[in-house]
């Protein structure tokens, strides 16, 4: 272990922190989080209510700024009800694992360069080491555990289908997102955090690996389950989904785990595709950006901007129906990533063996592409003409539609005819 | 010494004594009023639905799910590395990685045809 740290470059820094130093850092890591929480709830609820016309909180603290640190103290008195058909163990120990690996994903995440803290030099990270970034998917993945226990043992049925529904789309959606990240292995040459920053000090990889990104954000957003992705929160089906049957500060740690997992996503597109804690391009021109404690503004005005993403989506976007979520994440997102992959990879081959530069390379990849999508353009094109000239055949006959066909009975849709409308037209004509 | 791993357990600790905490003070500062219906699950408000016995069953989807998941997850596990090195293993693990994702899209293909993508 010791021998891998010594030979990647620039992860020899971490691990040497005196215990104070280690237990200072983790103790400010777990306030900023509950911190950015708070915020991040109350911004959530202020920017939807702009968008909406509406106010929002305004009547506890400044502006309503402290509404959300009220709305945890009354959780917290708040009675506690356990169902009687919950497995008890099992229910009391979900909000636990949903909530502690959202903490520690945030271990890796690098603030922001050197500095000193109470004259001992140390990186404004927690720790970092060869595989951090897998290390994060390992524990991000083991807050689903949470989400799926916590709708099992509630012993109601609705919970258990928000869970079940939420792993099944957190599973689904983690595939595009490890597959979004080979392409910024293969151009960081590393799977350390740090060592991604450091690899960006000259272009930010959104702009060498904007599809990557794209395809990044998107399966973030079904990864933490908010708007339009929010199937396992869809009130109008499942009440509250998984944490139906929570309440008191349970529910709080659940809540507090959705919002932490939000801004370790950002946190980590930031790291991955917006150059982690280095300055934007104008900023960057003054030289001390990059020195010191400034990093840390650029680092959470970045976040900020993504949490701002994540709230106007959900104040402009539907939610979408469970069979196109996941027909989405299979069978778009997932093969458009594996063919970016071997796209990048071809790319970077290219430049490394035949010497090719960006132009050379940029031009023999694009120019097949788009012969290949203008085939499958004018392909679907004819296949969408033929079904829908089949349609119109079929329309041209006006089927009667009879809404008690199946177990429950349906209205018609526009278009459609009952029995009783056909014989009142009929009426009508004659 | 480098000692990566003692920063994590030392987060890890911390978020586990929150959370433990919270969970164990919320039975001591709420107020307790018993009775029978509030027991209840609450599901949508209504009488809840009766609970299968052992768990009932879930639709086989979710299984097959999860075994999609671990095909392609094993995918990852083997890409990550390969980007990594990608640069020391010049042409030839371009080609191994073609044949690779080839061999894997085999499988996807089929299970897209015989509608195991399909969720209705």
């Amino acid at each position: 272990m010791n021998k891998l740290i010594g030979a990647a470059q620039g992860l020899g820094a971490f691990g040497l922190d005196p215990l104070w130093l280690v237990a200072l850092k983790a103790v400010g890591i777990f306030v900023i989080l509950v911190l950015v929480t708070l915020i991040t709830i109350i911004m959530e609820r202020k920017v939807v209510s702009w968008m909406q016309m509406r106010v929002g909180p305004n009547r506890v603290g400044p502006g309503g700024s402290l509404q959300s640190l009220m709305d945890g103290v009354k959780l917290a008195l708040k009675e506690e009800i356990i169902p009687r058909t919950a497995d008890r163990a099992v229910y009391w120990l979900a909000p636990v694992i949903a909530c502690v690996p959202a903490f520690m994903t945030f271990a890796v995440i690098p603030f922001g360069p050197e500095v000193s803290i109470f004259g001992t030099a140390t990186p404004l990270q927690l720790t970092d080491f060869p595989v951090s970034v897998l290390y994060i998917l390992a524990i991000s993945s083991i807050g689903i555990y949470g989400i799926v226990l916590a709708g099992w043992s509630s012993g109601s049925t609705y919970a258990l289908l928000g869970g079940l529904r939420s792993s099944a789309q957190m599973i689904s959606y983690e595939i595009p997102m490890g597959l979004s990240f080979v392409a910024v292995f293969l151009y960081a040459g590393s799977i350390s955090t740090s060592e991604i920053v450091a690899a960006q000090a000259g272009t930010w990889f959104i702009v060498l690996l904007l599809p990557s990104f794209i395809i990044y954000v998107m399966a973030m957003v079904g990864e933490t389950n908010r708007a339009p992705f929010d199937l396992p929160e869809a009130e109008g089906e499942l009440v509250g989904g998984f944490h139906t049957e929570y309440s008191s500060l349970k529910f709080a740690l659940f809540f507090l785990a959705e919002y932490i997992n939000m801004v370790t996503v950002s946190a980590l597109a930031t790291t991955l595709f917006l150059g982690g804690w280095r300055a934007p391009w104008p900023i960057s021109l003054w030289e001390s950006a990059n020195t010191g404690w400034f990093p840390m503004i650029w680092f959470f005005g970045k976040i900020s901007v993504f949490i701002f993403v994540f709230i106007w989506l959900r104040g402009t976007l539907p939610r979408l129906r469970y069979d196109q979520f996941m027909k989405f994440g299979w069978k778009v997102l997932l093969p458009v990533s594996i063919g970016w992959i071997l796209i990048v990879a071809t790319a970077r081959a290219s430049r490394n063996i035949a010497g090719f530069d960006t132009a050379t390379t940029a031009r023999w990849l694009l120019i097949p592409l788009t012969i290949l999508l203008f085939i499958s353009w004018i392909f679907e094109e004819v296949k969408n003409r033929r079904s829908k000239r089949d349609v119109e055949l079929v329309e041209d006959e006006i089927a009667e539609f009879d809404p008690f066909a199946g177990v429950h009975p349906v209205p018609p849709l526009p278009g459609q005819v009952t029995k009783s409308e056909k014989s009142a037209l009929q009426v009508e004509e004659s | 010494m480098n000692n990566v791993a003692i920063p994590i357990l030392a987060l890890g600790l911390i978020a586990g004594a929150f959370a433990v905490f919270s969970v164990a003070i919320a039975s001591i500062t709420g107020p307790k009023r018993y009775n029978r219906a509030r027991v209840d699950a609450y599901e949508c408000g209504i009488e809840p639905t009766p609970q299968p016995m052992g768990g009932g069953r879930i639709p086989v989807k979710y299984y097959l799910t999860a075994m999609l998941f671990i095909v392609f997850d094993i995918e990852i596990v083997f890409l990550y590395p390969w980007a990594v090195s990608f640069d020391s293993l010049g042409i030839f693990g371009l080609f191994e990685m073609f044949l690779f994702s080839a061999s894997v899209l085999v499988v996807y293909a089929y299970v897209w045809r015989r509608g195991g993508l399909e969720w209705d």
